[in-house]
Formats: structure tokens, C-alpha cells, sequence
């Protein structure tokens, strides 16, 4: 970690250090609202790391990592309903059940050469399957939904992961940090040069001795096992789960949306699309409604739209052109 | 000496054709050995066998006293054959150092000493300031040199070739040729190459094999080859005489 850090230009040393603060401190100024606002913006950056590193890094496209997410969810809240084993054990079950569907879908995939949109098509295929599964699953509560007690004594119990804004906040926090600061070093390793020779030509890379298969399963394991953790915390955090709300391809659509924004490939484009999608996001709704156009769909279009001209204006992400204007160069891509 | 590679009577059939009939050779230790033939003759055939791409039907490969045939290519380029492509693939978004830093971290014990040997092999093939280009950005010439810096970081102790001279002027094939020749005689390596430019072929080459409609039909020295008559006939055409 050292020597990553050293090896980080100064100007963005300094930006990395500044945004930390800045997160760290906002509680400080941010009412409710805005603090439930930074929880999601560092629930997506933390999400897009984990999908980053597989579709980024190792180059397979994921539109299925509401599986993860769900599974991630429902594992660690039916232990604290059915069995009274807490959030912060739970993630240990809930990590490896993740990571084992996410190592089942990859060794389908890429045993048996199934790449690009068809891995893709795979993806989605096993996140609906499983959420047809939780429909019709009456022990955690089937299609009418899985309840976490709120309130009572429930409300502030941290080593339960109850409590307030604040306790999330923090928490997403942390998960954010702590994901960006292992992509840093997973994408300086040799591990992370492998993905990257995978992702650019498989074939390439296996005349130069990387096990392809490896390489991948490597990023699949440890994408699915981050995106578990978001799950556990999206189910304290919502405290209810419905099978076609979180295996639902629109969720995993909308935890892709922050990297490709920010910049596929890079360690700070989730970081910084999830910074710009939020707010936008919530300011569309703001907007909207004081327009008086708060047809349904009406924030989708407009979300949509920006969505095409940041594309169209920075087609390579945010990030890599923020990075040329503040004058940060990173060594790598 | 034994044979750092012996290929004994390997046969490739694609759907009846027999696009690699019971070729034999053996390659030397150090050696520079060239194999030629018209279009469709199968040496690219032979050549995807010894890299694993492709399992031969018959025959076996022996590489450092071990089979190789039908062996993936991962655990080929691990036992030590480095390859570069007919049509050149670096890894275009990456800069050249990176595209060499994979290729060395595959026997090195940790980035540092990737970091070394990538350096080291940049500077033998002159790629130095280019370092951080992207491989997209850089000339035919320079994508050659970086697959080749890439092939010759991994260590290895035959470098298969694949045309690594189409598409270069007469100027730069003198150039490849010479970077060749200087790789052969300063670290022993041995090299294997599939070559259509005659000129590279008689500059580098110590022993030459040629195929035709898949079968060997002369091997020898190249001043020995050229003047083959079946050779002759079949590749270089009369007027070469």
C-alpha cells in the first residue's frame, strides 16, 4: 500500500486525501437529506468498483450483478430473521454463497467459450432464474417480501447494523474506501496486469503464459464477493427486500452506470460517476416536480438524455479527461 | 546434441485436407531454423501445433525432452516457447511498458524484477522512448519490436516467429534481421520462423525446412535448399536459378 501510494502523482495524492476529508466531515453541514444522498453516491461507487473490476480490469461484461447483490441481501437477512446471527457474521455466509454463484456462471461461461453479449445474456439469465427462485420462496418471504424489524430495539444497535443516517453513512463510507484503495492495488499487481492482457486479447495473453480461465475467475470471485457485501448492507439499510426489486435487471443496470460514466478501466471512475449520477439524479427529481412534469417516466427521459450527452461529450468517461485538467497522470490506463 | 524441439510425423486434417502430413524435424539447441513454403503449404499449421493453438492428429512434439502436443498454450509459453503473431496483437490500450511487464511477469518473482526485465528487453529493441505510447499508437515497425520485446520478456528458450518481416520495408527487414541475429548470438536463443521474405530467410537461417501441400519436401541448409530442384519447382520458381 506504500508503495501504491507513492507511486500516485502528487496533485492526486492530494485530491484523494481532500475528497476523504471532505466525505469525512460532510455529516458535519449535510442535513438528512443530503447525507441519505451521499450514502448512495458511495453505495454506486462502491458497487462500480466491484463491477469495474471484472468488466474494466478483466473485460467481461456483467448485466447480472443484482444476483450478487441479491444474494448478498437475502443470505445475511435471513440469518438475522430465522437464526438471530447479525449482519456483521452474516457477510461471511453471504460472501462465499455470492462468490460460489458468481464462480458457477463464469466456469459456464468460459468453459464452455461463451463470450462478449452472450456471457452477458448468461448474466442476466441467472439473476432472473433467481429471482423467480425468491418469488416463490416462502422462507424468506416469497414475493410479498422479506422484513427487517424497524425501530424498538432494533434502532440502535450498530452491532446489528441498525441505527441511524449517520451509521450508514459512515459504513458506505468505509466500503467505498476500502474498495477503491484494493482496486489501486489489485491494478499494480501482477494480477491486475493479467486482466488487463486478458481484457485487451485473451489470445495474446495466453501465448504469454497467463491462464485465462484463472485470470478471470480470480476477478469473478472477488466482484460477486464485493457486490455481496453491498447486498447486506442494501438489506440493513432498506430494511425490506421484494425479489423483483433486487434481482431486477434494472438494478444491475443502474449499479454499471457510475464506472462507464466516470471511465471504464480506471480506479476513480466509479468514484467520480457515482458523484456525478446521484446528484444528478436526485436533481432531476427536484426539477421535475417543481416544473410540475412529474408524469411517470418524466425523470427517466430526462435521465436518459443526460446520460447520452455525457457519452456523447466524454465517450472514454469523466475521469480520464478530469484527470488530463487537473493535470493528474497516472502511470497506467 | 539433442533436439531442443522434435516434432516426429505430425499430421493436421481439416475436414479431409491434409494441411500438415507427417512432418518430421528437429530443432537444435541455439539454432535458427527457418520454415518455408508457398501459400497453403501449412506452416502456419505446424507452427499453431508447436504454440498449442492447435492439437495434432498424429505425431508428437517434444519440447526440452517433453511432449507438448495438444498441451493448452498457457502451459506451452510457461515451458519456456514465446511466440509473436502472423497479424501483430499488442495490447493496444496499454503503453509498451506495460505490454513488456506482462510478458516478463511471467517468470518474475515480483513487479519489481517484471519491472526490470521489461526495461531491459525495451532497451535492447530500442522501444525506450517510447515507453509510455499506447502499442495503438505505434508504427507497423514498432508494433513488430513490441510483440517481439513482449515474446523475449517471458524468458524463453525458443521464440517462434510467425512472418515477422511481412508488411516491413527492405530497409526495416535489414533492421529485424539484425536485432535477430544479435538476439541468436548474445543469449543463445533458439528461433523458429515461418518467413515469406527469401532475404531474411538466407540472412538468419541455419537450416531450412520447406513445406508443399502440407509435406516436408527438402531440408537442409538454405544454400542447400535454394538449389533443390523439387524446391525450385514448387516455391521459388525457375527463374530463381
Amino acid at each position: 500500500m506504500s508503495a501504491l501510494w507513492a507511486d500516485t502523482p502528487l496533485r492526486g495524492r492530494v485530491l484523494a486525501a481532500v475528497l476523504l476529508a471532505a466525505f469525512l466531515a460532510a455529516p458535519l453541514i449535510a442535513d438528512r437529506y443530503l447525507i441519505s444522498v451521499l450514502i448512495l453516491v458511495l453505495y454506486f461507487a462502491y458497487v462500480g468498483q466491484a463491477w469495474n473490476l471484472l468488466m474494466g480490469f478483466a473485460g467481461q461484461l456483467s448485466l447480472g450483478h443484482a444476483l450478487y447483490l441479491g444474494i448478498g441481501a437475502y443470505v445475511a437477512a435471513a440469518l438475522w430473521i430465522h437464526f438471530g446471527v447479525g449482519p456483521w457474521l452474516g457477510v461471511f455466509a453471504a460472501i462465499p454463497i455470492a462468490a460460489l454463484g458468481g464462480a458457477f456462471i463464469g466456469w459456464l461461461g468460459w468453459r464452455f467459450s461463451i463470450e462478449g453479449v452472450y456471457f452477458a445474456l448468461l448474466t442476466i439469465a441467472f439473476a432472473e432464474f433467481t429471482r423467480i427462485g425468491f418469488d416463490h420462496w416462502d422462507f424468506t418471504g416469497a414475493s410479498a417480501g422479506f422484513f427487517l424489524p424497524i425501530g424498538g430495539e432494533a434502532a440502535a444497535q450498530w452491532w446489528n447494523l441498525g441505527g441511524g443516517p449517520l451509521l450508514f453513512y459512515y459504513v458506505a463510507l468505509a466500503l467505498a474506501t476500502g474498495a477503491t484503495g484494493l482496486i489501486a492495488g489489485l491494478r499494480r499487481s501482477a494480477l491486475g496486469y493479467r486482466w488487463l492482457a486478458v481484457r485487451e486479447d485473451a489470445e495474446a495473453a495466453r501465448a504469454l503464459g497467463i491462464n485465462i480461465f484463472r485470470a478471470r475467475m480470480a476477478a469473478m470471485l472477488i466482484s460477486s464477493s464485493m457486490t455481496a457485501v453491498a447486498g447486506v448492507f442494501y438489506a440493513f439499510y432498506y430494511r425490506n427486500l421484494f425479489p423483483a426489486q433486487v434481482f431486477d435487471i434494472g438494478r444491475s443496470i443502474e449499479l454499471i452506470l457510475a464506472p462507464i460514466i466516470g471511465g471504464l478501466g480506471t480506479v476513480f471512475g466509479p468514484i467520480v460517476g457515482a458523484l456525478i449520477l446521484t446528484p444528478l439524479g436526485e436533481a432531476l427529481i427536484a426539477a421535475t416536480q417543481r416544473l410540475g412534469l412529474d408524469a411517470p417516466g418524466t425523470k427517466a427521459v430526462f435521465y436518459g438524455l443526460a446520460l447520452m450527452v455525457i457519452i456523447w461529450l466524454r465517450p472514454n468517461g469523466v475521469w480520464p479527461w478530469l484527470a488530463g485538467v487537473l493535470g493528474i497522470r497516472s502511470k497506467g490506463p | 546434441m539433442t533436439a531442443l524441439l522434435a516434432i516426429e510425423s505430425v499430421s493436421k486434417r481439416f475436414r479431409g485436407l491434409r494441411a500438415v502430413d507427417r512432418v518430421s524435424c528437429e530443432i537444435l539447441p541455439g539454432q535458427v531454423f527457418a520454415v518455408i513454403g508457398p501459400n497453403g503449404a501449412g506452416k502456419t499449421t505446424l507452427f499453431s501445433m508447436v504454440a498449442g493453438v492447435l492439437r495434432p492428429d498424429e505425431g508428437t512434439i517434444t519440447f526440452a525432452g517433453e511432449r507438448i502436443d495438444g498441451r493448452r498454450p498457457d502451459e506451452i509459453a510457461r515451458r519456456g516457447i514465446g511466440r509473436t503473431f502472423q497479424n501483430v496483437r499488442p495490447f493496444p490500450a496499454l503503453s509498451v511498458e506495460d505490454n513488456v511487464v506482462i510478458g516478463a511477469l511471467l517468470h518474475a518473482k515480483d513487479m519489481e524484477e517484471a519491472l526490470e526485465r521489461a526495461h531491459q528487453v525495451i532497451w535492447q529493441l530500442d522501444l525506450f522512448a517510447k515507453l509510455r505510447q499506447p502499442a495503438a499508437a505505434l508504427a507497423l515497425p514498432d508494433r513488430k519490436r513490441l510483440e517481439l520485446a513482449r515474446a523475449l520478456a517471458t524468458r524463453p528458450k525458443l521464440l517462434l516467429l510467425d512472418e515477422v518481416m511481412a508488411g516491413l520495408r527492405p530497409t526495416e527487414t535489414d533492421q529485424m534481421v539484425a536485432i535477430l541475429r544479435e538476439l541468436n548470438r548474445t543469449t543463445g536463443v533458439t528461433i523458429l520462423l515461418i518467413e515469406h521474405v527469401m532475404r531474411a530467410v538466407m540472412a538468419l537461417a541455419s537450416r531450412v525446412l520447406v513445406l508443399h501441400h502440407g509435406a516436408a519436401i527438402a531440408d537442409g541448409t538454405p544454400e542447400e535448399v535454394v538449389r533443390d530442384p523439387a524446391v525450385i519447382q514448387s516455391y521459388l520458381g525457375a527463374e530463381a536459378l
